[in-house]
């Protein structure tokens, strides 16, 4: 387990995934620390995914909404896919009107939703596939 | 105020309680005589209004102040007034009606001076004083009857607004909005929010808007769709749009609107067709952008 307390915002390893969740509002210092630190956990543990769960922020600004895009990048140059789960309607309906889109960065509605489509699943039961 | 102004106005007062009854039977039978009366108003209620009004109307007249502002000034008076306007308004009856309602009453009680004073001049004073006094409350009773009709007419639209979005569950983890008429930026925000919080809700994977109901997209419509579908993806879910009949879809392309990142079906069946699969495997193929 990998958990540097520099963002506040912890780091855990499941396997070769990588999942944190943002509790708090980021300000742009540990936003950017938050950047370094999980981009050097990817480096060194070869994680194959990145699980960001945004649920509980209530607010997402622009530096913030930047820092996930360009960790989306630089996670992708590193073999990682990174998938920020868990958005909330007032967030999204602010980013769009704000003209932000986040683009390239793969969103998913909950971080259960994310893990499985980082791969990851609790079980056959899990996968809920409806009958055809 | 002069004296005889105060003489006539006692007169008046005085000539109001003494045939109170008679007046405001008399304003009842004028107002279903003229009536054929449309409105739902009973034999019953528009008897309890007129005694109420006349009552307001001598307490209102034994008070001081301009006969052409007690309407105004005096509460009971100008609630009685408010109230009987407002009723008319929301029965449905005319303003034609509403007017004359208290018009009738101006009749009514001219007919009881008449019945009590022979004198010509002091008929005469008299006369002007309930004109003064009853033509204030005709005006005051217009208004609210306008006020009335457009708070109606307001409550309408909203409840329209609210109607006309309605998200659907269609199927699991897929939800519909039929869209129905124009899309400002006020309806797309009502959409987005809407069909936001179901997604939230539903943990819905796909959206569908149907835009079968949408008379004509130009680029503004073009850009709220796309707005809708950007905020839908952010959330995680996939969106797909459709009921684009051949004309529109002839103007999307005429206008140059660039719709090629959005999933587009003809009808609402190929769009629930082509979205069931994206709910099969949750996350890769369902969450990226086409």
């Amino acid at each position: 387990m990998n958990q540097r307390p520099t963002a506040g915002v912890p780091i855990l390893r499941l396997g070769d995934v990588l999942v944190s969740g943002l509790l708090n509002e980021l300000d742009d210092k540990s936003a950017l620390a938050f950047t370094e630190e999980l981009t050097e956990t990817i480096a060194t543990t070869g994680a194959r995914g990145v699980l960001i769960d945004i649920s509980r922020l209530e607010l997402v600004d622009s530096f913030v909404a930047r820092t996930l895009m360009d960790l989306s990048t630089t996670a992708r140059l590193l073999g990682a896919r990174v998938i920020v789960a868990g958005m909330r309607p007032p967030v999204a309906i602010t980013l769009v009107e704000l003209g932000i889109e986040l683009a390239g960065v793969e969103t998913a509605l909950s971080a259960e939703q994310g893990m499985a489509a980082l791969g990851w699943y609790r079980g056959a039961s899990s996968q809920e596939r409806p009958e055809p | 105020m002069t004296s005889s102004d105060t003489a006539v106005r006692e007169r008046v007062t005085q000539v109001l309680r003494a045939n109170a009854d008679d007046i405001a039977d008399r304003w009842v039978q004028l107002q279903r005589e003229q009536a054929v009366l449309g409105s739902d108003l009973t034999e019953g209620e528009l008897h309890e209004e007129a005694d109420a009004l006349v009552a307001a109307l001598s307490a209102a007249l034994e008070g001081g102040g301009r006969p052409q502002s007690l309407v105004h000034t005096h509460e009971d008076l100008n609630r009685n007034v408010t109230d009987l306007s407002l009723r008319r308004a929301r029965g449905g009856a005319s303003p034609t009606l509403a007017s004359l309602a208290v018009q009738a009453l101006k009749q009514a009680l001219l007919e009881a001076v008449r019945r009590v004073s022979h004198e010509s001049d002091e008929i005469l004073a008299a006369a002007l004083l309930i004109n003064q006094l009853l033509d204030a409350a005709g005006a005051l009773s217009f208004e609210v009857y306008v006020e009335g009709r457009e708070e109606i007419i307001r409550r309408q639209s909203r409840q329209l607004l609210e109607m006309s979005t309605p998200v659907v569950r269609l199927w699991r983890k897929v939800l519909a909005v039929p869209l129905i008429g124009t899309l400002d930026t006020a309806r797309t925000q009502i959409v987005m929010e809407n069909l936001l919080q179901a997604i939230q809700d539903d943990q819905a994977l796909v959206a569908i808007i149907d835009i079968t109901g949408v008379p004509t997209v130009d680029t503004a419509v073009a850009q709220h769709l796309m707005q809708t579908v950007k905020a839908v993806r952010l959330m995680g879910a996939d969106c797909v749009i459709s009921g684009i009949r051949p004309p529109i879809a002839q103007t999307i392309a005429q206008l140059g609107i660039d719709l090629s990142t959005i999933l587009t079906r003809a009808t609402l069946a190929d769009a629930l067709a082509a979205a069931i699969p994206l709910t099969d495997t949750p996350g890769p193929d369902g969450t990226d952008a086409r």
